[in-house]
């Protein structure tokens, strides 16, 4: 069988290694050379600046020439190894049954080649901990790609032999970029722009050039108009930026089930990227509405699986984008194999008050803020912004602490554990009951003389934990004893009305178990 | 709510000498600041009482620390290990309660740091899957806390599964 010889990597990855380069070298060495020219003349430039590039394509060349050389991998019946190294030579092995994931990119230099890179990765291990283990091959052609990824992945089920079709789930539809200007990103993105702008004319020594346009469009047109204008401006440069990134991130979409027992995610304008996960590894599903896109009935869908890098860049958990909301649910009731909607316990009003309470504070400290400006030396123009950004601010925290409170909620049906909180970013967990690992209970002094607690259940998916916030402390036992039966139930007593304070008295001597009925609580 | 559940504290308390551990802990950094003060009080003559009154503060305000609050940390702190799970109490303005069920448990360890084993004491860690953070007994006897990493050793392994 040919599965078992080595192989080496495409070779095209030094032309693609070049291309990147070339690149590379255009984008330091045409500024240089410009600058260098402006001191002498263009010859001069092109003499120092022509070698330099020369010598980093050609050098880089010559060094993947040899890392390609170098690189060898096979897949034998039970193992995936890949032999490397310029230097020293490294052999790693992977034992087959043990590989989690086969993931696919491409850079847009490896795609005009036809090429992908592929991770192959064990998913065990916590998160970043030291049990993963990857392989990388980059590059290899598309084919060979996918065929690696179905060798690997493909457990043989031969029961499934007839339709082999991949069961699709979701695909892209151009209209979700509209929820992209509402993502967190806008503001982020505009606000790197503002400091781009600054950082560029502070490199050619005239940081003042922004703030004096700014001042001379105040005088020239009204500094409200101006406020608005710039407001205007930096909502445009970040929805537009904002937007740019989501196509080139999900562009073309899809998301399939594959008759192995995989989910399969495909997205990418530019770099493309596949993402495999074993259905297996799943514990549950996340439905996340940030605040902009729920008010535009959006949702996004992640997978809670084990040995997901929980990485948020890489958004490598996200199944589906920002995409309707009856969309993202049909999709996750897919996934998750879940029933219809469960209906959710609200929380006592007391964590209600918990955030008013909050949101108060942050309005007392904006109203200081108030009243300083308006004691200080400044312009009525610069009072009144405060004023205004005060005010919103006030009413912003107020309707979050509202909100926050209306999303809280918890429930439970015959297989999960479901948990809604957030008003920022409103998420709605399904946690598998039989994917929870542990407890941890948690009720600050506030807490206690609300009577709220925080029930954390932890798990080895996904985020690692997730929260049940400022439930009743007695419902709230009593419903995560019911989650995973038996397991809180040692720590619990039931009857009398005693508040929990400090116990009463430690044993006397050598730290041994107290076994009189010892944990008396004093009222 | 007449049977309203509530969370009862684990049965078991540190050792004791744990709070000899806890007031040299405390005792350390606040030795270490205020003799920083005193020593640059007498040298620096023109800041002298800008210095040495803080450190006399320091001094004191630590020292009543380290006297009062350990004992009062070693009634907060308790544990408990039942067949089914280990369970630990810490906190005070975060009361805290962990659960870590015997069929999860990936690792025991047993850790004693030069001052731990100055009083003879050693910690226990106890971790899950979970990047939630492990379960941990601070300030066990010596012998106590191998005892108990063995035992739950030996009851994990006998626990089928991948604890994930």
């Amino acid at each position: 069988m040919s599965t078992a010889e080595w192989r080496t990597l495409h070779r095209h990855t030094l032309v693609a290694t070049a291309i990147v380069l070339t690149g590379l070298a255009m984008a330091a060495g045409v500024p240089t050379a410009i600058g260098i020219a402006a001191g002498t003349s263009a010859q001069v430039a092109l003499a120092w600046v022509l070698p330099g590039v020369a010598v980093l394509v050609g050098g880089g060349v010559a060094v993947d020439h040899l890392r390609w050389r170098r690189t060898r991998y096979r897949v034998s019946p039970t193992s995936m190894e890949l032999r490397r190294g310029i230097v020293v030579v490294a052999n790693r092995s992977l034992a087959r049954e043990r590989i989690r994931s086969v993931d696919l990119g491409a850079s847009p230099a490896l795609r005009i080649l036809g090429l992908v890179k592929v991770t192959i990765g064990t998913g065990d291990g916590r998160q970043g901990g030291a049990g993963e283990q990857t392989l990388v091959l980059n590059p290899v052609s598309r084919d060979e790609g996918e065929r690696l990824r179905t060798l690997l992945l493909d457990r043989g089920d031969p029961a499934s032999g007839g339709e082999r079709a991949d069961q699709p789930l979701a695909t892209w539809n151009p209209a979700w970029t509209g929820y992209a200007p509402l993502s967190f990103l806008t503001p982020l993105l505009a606000s790197s722009a503002v400091g781009a702008v600054f950082q560029v004319s502070e490199w050619f020594g005239r940081q003042q050039v922004p703030i004096q346009v700014t001042r001379d469009l105040a005088e020239a047109i009204g500094p409200w108009e101006t406020l608005a204008g710039l407001v205007a401006g930096f909502a445009v440069v970040g929805a537009v930026a904002s937007s740019a990134l989501f196509v080139e991130a999900w562009w073309g979409c899809r998301l399939d089930r594959e008759p192995s027992g995989t989910l399969r995610v495909r997205r990418g304008l530019l770099t493309t990227r596949s993402v495999s996960l074993e259905e297996r590894r799943i514990r549950g599903v996340e439905v996340v509405e940030p605040l902009g896109a729920r008010s535009a009935g959006a949702a996004r869908l992640d997978v809670v699986a084990t040995g997901i890098s929980s990485d948020r860049k890489k958004e490598l958990s996200v199944l589906v984008p920002a995409a309707p909301r009856r969309l993202v649910w049909a999709v996750a009731r897919e996934v998750a194999g879940l029933p219809d909607a469960v209906a959710l316990r609200a929380h006592p009003v007391r964590a209600r008050s918990r955030r008013l309470w909050r949101a108060g504070v942050a309005v007392v400290a904006m109203a200081a803020v108030v009243v300083a400006a308006a004691a200080g030396p400044l312009p009525r123009f610069w009072t009144w912004v405060i004023v205004g950004v005060a005010a919103l601010v006030s009413a912003g925290v107020i309707g979050l602490a509202w909100d926050g409170y209306r999303g809280l909620g918890h429930g439970l049906d015959e297989r999960h554990l479901v948990v809604r909180r957030g008003s920022l970013r409103r998420s709605t967990v399904y946690l598998q009951r039989s994917g929870i690992i542990g407890w941890r209970i948690r009720q600050s002094l506030f807490q206690r003389r609300a009577g709220l607690m925080t029930f954390t259940a932890t798990t080895a998916a996904g985020r690692g934990r997730y929260s049940i916030v400022d439930a009743d402390e007695h419902e709230g036992l009593q419903f995560a004893a019911g989650v995973v039966p038996g397991l809180l139930e040692p720590l619990l007593i039931r009857g009398g009305d005693a508040g929990v304070s400090l116990p009463a008295e430690p044993p006397r001597r050598g730290g041994e178990a107290d076994n009189s009925p010892g944990d008396q609580y004093r009222a | 709510m007449t049977n309203a559940p509530r969370l009862r504290a684990p049965r078991q308390w540190l050792d004791p000498r744990v709070t000899t551990w806890w007031r040299v802990l405390v005792a350390l950094p606040v030795a270490a600041m205020s003799a920083l003060l005193l020593l640059l009080g007498l040298v620096i003559e023109a800041a002298r009482w800008w210095l040495v009154a803080p450190g006399l503060a320091v001094a004191a305000v630590g020292g009543i620390a380290a006297v009062v609050l350990p004992r009062w940390w070693y009634r907060l702190h308790r544990w408990e290990v039942t067949d089914t799970a280990v369970f630990t109490r810490t906190g005070w303005f975060w009361q805290t309660w962990r659960v870590a069920p015997m069929s999860r448990i990936q690792t025991v360890d047993t850790t004693r740091g030069p001052l731990q084993r100055m009083f003879g004491l050693a910690t226990v860690t106890v971790t899950t899957a979970s990047s939630a953070g492990p379960v941990v007994i601070a300030g066990l006897a010596d012998e106590q806390a191998r005892d108990l990493a063995e035992e739950l050793t030996r009851i994990t392994d006998e626990t089928p599964g991948d604890a994930t």
